[in-house]
């Protein structure tokens, strides 16, 4: 072993071993809570009746043209999903016999895995907590697609200048007055808009005033770190879509992992000086066509 | 230092080399294609799947095999294995034109490719959680570490210029590049164990939506482990390709002597993988999972075989078997890493894809225009030690014939 290479090991070892303890120092990233004056909505499954106003309304109120399926060969206004023209969406679900709809738009999560990802903060979190998109600072990579745990955000396929499209809360009438038109112009009161701590506290007095009419709590009230969107569901919401998510936000375990690892800069930095230290050693007494044992 | 890498010179435009632009042409249609008509029209990518094969294969794969350069880069300059010396070269010729085809698959990808530019120029509206972000600006930054890297063979390219000015400027120039090579070397180590291993943690971000046996916290590890297994095995490649299409000496007893650390890092990669799994308490999913047991037993026994193959001494001496080594590696990581990106990845709601004719198409016009670069360099500039220069035409000879002299 020549010198080069015991002292190149001994750095490289410490700098491995800072690389290895860091993710042990590093704190677990403490989630993001939701505001007090943050908006959202609160689904109930028992008041829905699918007559889809709310997606009729949410078009309007956006200018987003209808979804044409052809269905026998008549036009129908009929999404599958949420989509690049579709910003919320009405489903149907069957769950032991029972049956009813469900409404679906992003659901403005307290710590948003989509603006996590975001590279320049297209998605970011504005105002009253709103996750709203900034169409100038996007590049449509569509990493927000794969990180949304509830695939909302959608991308406009069949165009040529592409942006990323989902539900903003109708900020854009807020100048007006307004709040969500899905909420405005809902006949049953399935969906309605306000502070999450109103939200928070109405969904607990349905629960209280019926308790047999409801299985499975509030989805959102912790779930995936907390949404400003809610639901109250008949059957659970595994039948409704919604995924089981643990209350840990989304992007705390990456955030806790890369981190973690990098240490702000610090690692980096002492990486580079452990690998530029050993490589000028090593070159300096390199000889051409050295042959040593190894 | 290498004295003794030569240009191989001959003709560029041979058989081979055409029939490589015409796919390279082909795959230049659908880009154009995508370009006037746009990503739904041209690819099967859908909003359940918004990444497809050009982020799977054409990044995550191909950036996976580009990792040659890094990986010979730490065996030489870090464990100072001075031997190795003369694969430094080529192997950085690969990385540099690995990393340069997945960041045009990138700007093909990307729907608002024109914004592009604001990514390094606008530092102020950096997202520091955005892993997306480190992978871009190290993959921009290590594109053009490499690029230097291979300065002082540039340079001696250009020294060998019939006209004086590019001779001038050469031999200006060449001193400072050998000096700058220690600095540049160790950002080429750093940058790679930066953004292969971000890569994994990339589709960590994607939560319940990847399969538990391949969503796990060390995500970042493992894509650490399979970049070194893919770039030892191109090494393999490598050698085998310029021996058959210039008939140029194997490097057979150096590779015989590399198997170890490729053995080594596969072994790394399984044990840890294991562990990890156990660990986590997803031993159970190894068999209950259907396909996904079956992809897992998969990339596992392609990786084991690689390493047993690597750690027979017969294989030391038999080019063909190294291959063989080689490729099943290069396998079993490429499928981990297509796993991890795609197959393993499932959004619910019945979404489903495929690619599509022109996404492959694509994609092998980008291996291909590789492919052509590649031979274009060799021939050009002296990478590749211990080459006779070609009289004349060299026609490429078939890989089998190469493999078994
Ligand atoms: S539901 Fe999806 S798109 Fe909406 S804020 Fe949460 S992560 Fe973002
Ligand atoms: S597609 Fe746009 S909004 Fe979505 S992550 Fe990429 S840059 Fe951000
Ligand atoms: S408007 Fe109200 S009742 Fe009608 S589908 Fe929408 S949420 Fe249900």
């Amino acid at each position: 072993m020549t010198v080069s290479r015991r002292h190149a090991l001994k750095v490289l070892g410490s700098a491995a071993f800072a690389a290895a303890a860091a993710p042990v120092m590093a704190e677990a990233r403490s989630a993001r809570p939701s505001g007090p004056d943050d908006l959202g909505l609160l689904f109930d499954t028992t008041r829905c009746v699918g007559c889809r106003a709310c997606v009729t309304a949410c078009r309007e109120a956006n200018k987003k043209p209808a979804d044409v399926v052809m269905i026998g060969g008549a036009p129908y206004d009929a999404p599958l999903d949420l989509n690049g023209s579709t910003l919320t969406v009405v489903k149907a679900w069957t769950a032991g016999g029972r049956s009813g709809y469900v409404k679906a738009q992003c659901m403005h999560c307290a710590d948003p895995a989509c603006a996590s990802v975001c590279m320049m903060g297209a998605l970011h979190k504005g105002p009253r907590g709103v996750v709203q998109y900034d169409v100038d600072r996007c590049v449509g990579c569509r990493n927000c697609q794969i990180a949304c745990p509830f695939n909302v955000p959608k991308f406009e396929w069949g165009s040529n200048t592409p942006q990323i499209v989902k539900c903003e809360l109708c900020r854009h009438r807020w100048a007006e007055g307004k709040g969500p038109a899905c909420a405005e112009v809902c006949p049953r009161g399935a969906v309605v808009s306000g502070s999450r701590p109103q939200l928070l506290a109405e969904a607990r007095r349905r629960l209280a005033a019926t308790p047999d009419a409801y299985q499975g709590g509030i989805y959102g009230a912790t779930t995936g770190g907390g949404t400003a969107c809610l639901y109250l569901s008949a059957v659970g919401f595994g039948p409704l879509g919604l995924p089981g998510l643990s209350d840990e936000p989304v992007p705390a375990l990456v955030e806790t992992v890369q981190h973690g690892i990098y240490q702000g800069a610090v690692i980096p930095l002492v990486l580079f000086g452990a690998f530029a230290a050993v490589t000028w050693k090593n070159h300096r007494s390199a000889r051409p066509g050295q042959e040593d044992e190894s | 230092m290498t004295a003794s890498t030569r240009p191989v010179g001959g003709t560029i435009l041979t058989p081979a080399a055409k029939a490589l632009l015409v796919l390279a042409v082909l795959g230049g249609a659908v880009g154009l294609y995508r370009l006037t008509q746009g990503l739904g029209a041209t690819t099967a990518m859908n909003d359940g799947y918004p990444w497809g094969i050009w982020i799977a294969f054409d990044v995550a794969v191909g950036t996976g095999l580009a990792s040659g350069g890094y990986a010979l880069a730490f065996v030489v300059f870090i464990l100072n294995r001075g031997r190795y010396h003369r694969l430094v070269r080529p192997a950085l010729v690969t990385s540099l034109l690995g990393y340069a085809m997945a960041g045009v698959a990138v700007m093909f990808d990307l729907g608002r490719y024109w914004s592009v530019w604001r990514i390094p120029t606008h530092p102020g509206s950096w997202n520091g959680n955005s892993v997306l972000l480190e992978v871009a600006l190290c993959m921009m930054a290590y594109t053009a570490v490499v690029f230097l890297e291979l300065g002082p063979a540039w340079l001696e390219g250009l020294s060998a210029s019939r006209r004086p000015e590019r001779a001038q400027l050469a031999a200006r120039w060449l001193p400072r590049a050998e000096k700058a090579l220690p600095f540049l070397v160790a950002l080429g180590l750093l940058l790679p164990t930066m953004h292969q291993s971000s890569l994994g943690s990339l589709m960590m971000m994607a939560g319940h939506k990847l399969h538990p046996l391949w969503h796990t916290a060390l995500l970042p590890l493992h894509f650490l482990f399979t970049a070194f297994v893919m770039g030892f095995a191109v090494l393999y490649f490598e050698s085998t390709f310029t021996g058959a299409a210039f008939k140029r000496p194997l490097e057979t007893r150096l590779l015989a002597r590399l198997g170890k650390y490729v053995a080594g890092v596969i072994i790394a990669f399984v044990v840890v993988r294991f562990v990890g799994l156990a660990v986590e308490g997803k031993a159970g999913l190894l068999v209950g999972s259907g396909l996904f047991s079956f992809l897992f037993w998969t990339e596992t026994v392609l990786l084991l075989a690689a390493a047993a193959l690597f750690l027979r001494p017969q294989t030391h001496l038999r080019p063909d078997q190294q291959l063989q080594a080689a490729l099943l590696s290069m396998a079993g990581a490429a499928l981990y890493r297509v796993d991890t990106f795609l197959v393993a990845y499932n959004p619910g709601n019945g979404w489903s894809y495929f690619p599509n004719v022109p996404e492959i198409l694509f994609t092998l016009g980008l291996i291909a225009t590789e492919t052509f670069l590649y031979v274009l360099v060799v021939r050009k500039f002296p990478i590749l030690a211990g080459v006779t220069p070609a009289p004349g035409r060299a026609v490429p000879a078939g890989l089998k014939q190469g493999a078994t002299t």
